[in-house]
């Protein structure tokens, strides 16, 4: 798809609009990205207010400067996978146990509830949904220190 | 200033230390707090605290280790609005124009933000209208349900809040099981007490030996004759105690053995009893497999542990502990000498036990795994084989095998070494004994005798001690177990029985739903949803699938409790009658109809047990299941399987159609159950159901909109949102949601050539 078919801007209420080649204009508009874990920069999908697909990207990269500053931030401003780097504490290894955890978005702590809020994704990745429904990502096991992965393997 | 103390609000003394100085020095004379929320991330998402207050004469907000205070004085046009995404909620201040500010948080803090906007809109109001608002809202900002005075949240979502938090069970989890034991707490005094009798009777065949040797054998060797009597008597003394201890640990053991056979059995039935209780919430996070797992073979193991390892513990520290009186009685030092490896073993097997016991809860896990594996596989067998991925299967097996392999092969590295360890210990023990005794002997402190009795002791005692190794592992294993059952038995029901229930007899069939919302994990399913229905009316779901339908439906039937709003019957919340009393007047039909093993009879009276042969075949007939029963070989007693498999989709449908005929059910509830049949069989259910629907309150899911003409009102559902109501007619004039999936229906009908194929298309289309 080339790149200049679309117009997309902010309003002052922080909402994406985006004006179309046939100039239908789109208020509200989500990007959304397909495979947030898998492939974030693969594929990202600008979606209506209603749920309705409106223009497919396949890469960002594709786009000009300031639309794709725009759709950076706005992605920043949406996805919440925060990537835990390591575990300080883990309060028990019965569950439910509160962590502290240092992620990519700063320490923060967080409460598993059940063994099964954690999730293999593939080999060595991981995905730990806490009690509120925010999940963390694991992306390699092997890449955390001795103490976080001695503190993991018990959950395992 | 007198206003802070003749309106002290609950928020208002709750604010975080961390900032109640800082807000303090802000704060006018008189100006009071109304809500605050402490918000826990920056606008990049980061995790960053910040606080947003609300006082009666303007919004505040700052960051942590900021000073500077943004202000915004409350006046009309100003408004605060909260939405969320993938567990993060946005609280915005907008005024007419554009979005002033927006703080980010995650969304355990939901309930306070809306808290926060409810407190605002109040404040501006009051604002206009010149009348102080009271700022305690009578209302729980979860549940909405109404609030004690003084609460800040309700006692059913404070309750729900406590069980989320942190409550640990520690390592001692199998002293919990006391609580199954108290009712046998005689029987188990009674097995105490011959333990140690038994006990001490094994220890008297090692004393005799003493009087033995020094009396009868060292005399004979210096040429004093064998007296014949005095054999005797320490023969038969032997042989008395040898059958004293056989008798009485007969009776311990099958005492014993029976009680933990009773407490197995409880907490088998008690842990099923409180799974069947749980919410479908529970269910829908667990596996088959794993839940099979922990009620059969857990149990079972603990049991065991009972029954056969902790009493042998028990009789071991009996017989240590006796043993080591008579010793020290007999001679105190070589006693002393007897007892010393005893530290270093005890401290051997503490080293190894948090080790063993990591790696045994792994090797449940690991197992639960290789059991989930087929959990998974054998009931879709058919997408298996239709796939061919026979292979894929077999090898997922193999690696949860391989995987459960190396985690056993970690635990027997450290276990292998644990036994011999253990027997190499006794060995020292005994060479110390051995040479410590000569050396007594030599020195004329002790008789030969002595020493033989002490080296028979002892070679029972460290026998004993390498058993008692033993009860490590079983501890641990059972430890583990106990803790996964304590799992289940701690989870409280997300559908919690109420308080103070409101008995419910008799039921008009009014529903009333008021902003009920629904969040699945961090995915809002339902986002405020508002409908009445009149007792009799039949209500038709209509709708995209993902629309929110099934959810609305499961909301009803409470299933699941909504996490915003309310859902009424006959004007009461349904969250305040007995969960058992609101479903019996529930009939429930499903698409995919589930037949129990049994007779076709004991499925159509599964509601209902105690109902007549005549009634069954009454709601047989009203279901039109009747003429094909008794085409069946055995009629009403023809045997159907797990999942009916010798019946046909139609047949089972009918069968759960007169199921639901037979409790005679105010409310009914048909989520798709015509959309697994072929038209023709449709036809024949749909008269069935024609005769179910009769003067109930029905509420209808249909994917063809054809089968629900005879709705009184369809209810389009998009996104969680009603966006339609109407009949047909209406609904069409409007040419809105309901004109479009028509004419969508409309056209695939027309181009319908192969109805099968097309109809799965069809779906997955919708599902898309």
């Amino acid at each position: 798809m080339p790149a200049a078919d679309f117009i997309l801007e902010r309003d002052a209420f922080g909402r994406l609009v985006l004006t179309l080649a046939d100039s239908s204009v789109h208020v509200g508009v989500v990007a959304v990205r397909a495979f947030p874990i898998a492939a974030p920069h693969d594929g990202i999908a600008l979606m209506s207010s209603d749920g309705h697909e409106l223009v497919w990207l396949d890469d960002l990269v594709q786009l000009a400067e300031p639309v794709r500053e725009l759709l950076e931030s706005h992605l920043a401003t949406r996805e919440f996978v925060p990537e835990i780097k390591a575990i300080r504490s883990v309060s028990s290894f019965a569950t439910p146990s509160t962590w502290v955890v240092e992620t990519d978005r700063g320490q923060t702590q967080l409460v598993l509830k059940g063994e099964e809020g954690i999730r293999r994704l593939a080999r060595s990745s991981l995905l730990i949904a806490d009690s509120h429904g925010v999940q963390y990502l694991v992306r390699d096991i092997g890449t955390l220190d001795r103490h976080s992965r001695k503190l993991l393997d018990r959950f395992l | 200033m007198t206003n802070t103390n003749l309106f002290p609000t609950a928020d208002e003394h709750s604010v975080p230390a961390l900032w109640r100085a800082q807000i303090d020095g802000q704060l006018a004379a008189s100006e009071r707090v109304l809500a605050w929320i402490q918000t826990d991330l920056d606008q990049r998402l980061h995790f960053e605290r910040g606080l947003v207050v609300l006082t009666n004469l303007r919004l505040l907000a700052c960051r942590e280790g900021g000073t500077a205070w943004a202000q915004w004085p409350l006046q009309s046009g100003l408004s605060l609005r909260k939405r969320d995404h993938a567990a993060v909620g946005t609280l915005e201040l907008v005024d007419g124009a554009a979005c002033l500010d927006s703080w980010r948080y995650t969304l355990g803090r939901d309930p306070s933000a809306q808290r926060l906007i409810d407190a605002h809109t109040d404040a501006t109001k009051s604002l206009s209208s010149g009348v102080d608002t009271p700022s305690i809202r009578a209302i729980c900002p979860r549940c909405r349900a109404g609030l004690p005075d003084g609460k800040q949240a309700c006692p059913a979502c404070a309750a729900a809040a406590e069980g989320a938090a942190e409550s640990a069970p520690s390592t001692w989890v199998l002293f919990r099981l006391w609580r199954f034991a108290r009712p046998y707490r005689g029987q188990l005094a009674l097995g105490f007490l011959l333990t140690v009798a038994a006990t001490a009777a094994t220890l008297v065949a090692p004393y005799l030996t003493m009087p033995l040797m020094d009396k009868v054998l060292i005399p004979y060797q210096k040429g004093v004759p064998i007296d014949p009597m005095l054999v005797g008597m320490y023969m038969g003394g032997l042989l008395g105690a040898a059958l004293l201890a056989w008798l009485l640990g007969w009776a311990r053991t099958y005492i014993l053995a029976l009680v933990s056979e009773r407490i197995g059995a409880d907490l088998r039935t008690q842990t099923y009893e409180h799974l069947l209780r749980l919410s479908l919430q529970y269910f829908g996070g667990k596996r088959t497999g794993d839940l099979i797992a922990r009620i059969g073979s857990e149990t079972d193991r603990i049991c065991i542990f009972l029954s056969l390892h902790l009493l042998d513990f028990a009789n071991d520290v009996l017989m240590i502990i006796m043993t080591s009186v008579i010793l020290a009685s007999i001679d105190p030092w070589l006693a002393l000498a007897t007892l010393l490896p005893l530290p270093f073993i005890a401290w051997l097997i503490h080293l190894v036990r948090d080790r063993l016991r990591t790696g045994f809860e792994k090797v449940d896990r690991i197992w639960a795994e290789v059991t989930s594996v087929l959990a998974d596989t054998i009931p879709g067998i058919r997408v298996v084989k239709a796939f061919a991925q026979e292979q894929r299967e077999s090898d997922r097996f193999r690696e949860a095998n391989q995987h459960n392999l190396a985690v056993n092969d970690r635990v027997n590295r450290v276990w292998s070494l644990f036994t011999p360890t253990v027997t190499l210990m006794t060995e020292i023990g005994l060479l110390i004994v051995w040479a410590f005794g000569i050396w007594q002997i030599a020195h004329n402190h002790i008789t030969v005798g002595v020493l033989t009795a002490f080296l028979a002791y002892i070679s029972r005692f460290y026998l004993r001690l390498d058993s008692m190794s033993r009860i490590v592992s079983v501890t641990q294993k059972a430890a583990a177990g106990a803790k996964r059952i304590f799992d289940i038995l701690d989870h409280v029901s997300s559908v919690p029985e109420p308080a103070n229930p409101i008995p419910l007899n008799t039921v008009e069939g009014r529903i009333d739903i008021e902003g009920a919302a629904f969040r699945y994990g961090n995915r809002a399913v339902i986002r405020g949803i508002d409908l009445t229905i009149k007792p009799g009316e039949m209500i038709g779901l209509v709708g995209h699938s993902g629309s929110g339908k099934s959810t609305l439906v499961n909301l009803i039937c409470r299933f699941y409790d909504v996490s915003d709003g309310a859902i009424k019957i006959d004007g009461i919340d349904v969250r305040s009658v007995p969960v058992a009393d609101f479903r019996r007047h529930i009939g429930l039909v499903l698409q995919e109809p589930f037949l129990f093993f049994g007779t076709i009879a004991d499925n159509i009276a599964y509601g209902k047990p105690d109902a007549t042969r005549a009634e069954i075949i009454a709601a047989a007939r009203a279901a039109h299941a009747h003429d094909f029963i008794l085409r069946l070989p055995h009629g009403y007693d023809s045997l159907v399987g797990e999942r009916g498999q010798s019946l046909s989709g139609g047949e089972r449908q009918r069968i759960s159609i007169a199921r639901a005929l037979l409790i005679d059910p105010r409310i009914l509830i048909l989520d798709e159950a015509t959309s697994s049949v072929d038209t023709e069989t449709e036809k024949e259910i749909q008269k069935a159901l024609d005769n179910l629907v009769l003067g109930r309150t029905t509420i209808a899911i249909a994917h063809r909109l054809s089968t629900l003409r005879r709705a009184d009102r369809l209810v389009v559902l998009d996104r969680g949102q009603v966006v339609e109501v109407g009949d047909h007619e209406t609904l069409m004039g409007l040419e809105g949601a309901y004109f479009r999936l028509y004419q969508a229906q409309v056209r695939q009908e027309e181009d319908e050539v192969e109805p099968k194929v097309w109809r799965l298309e069809v779906d997955e289309d919708a599902g898309g």
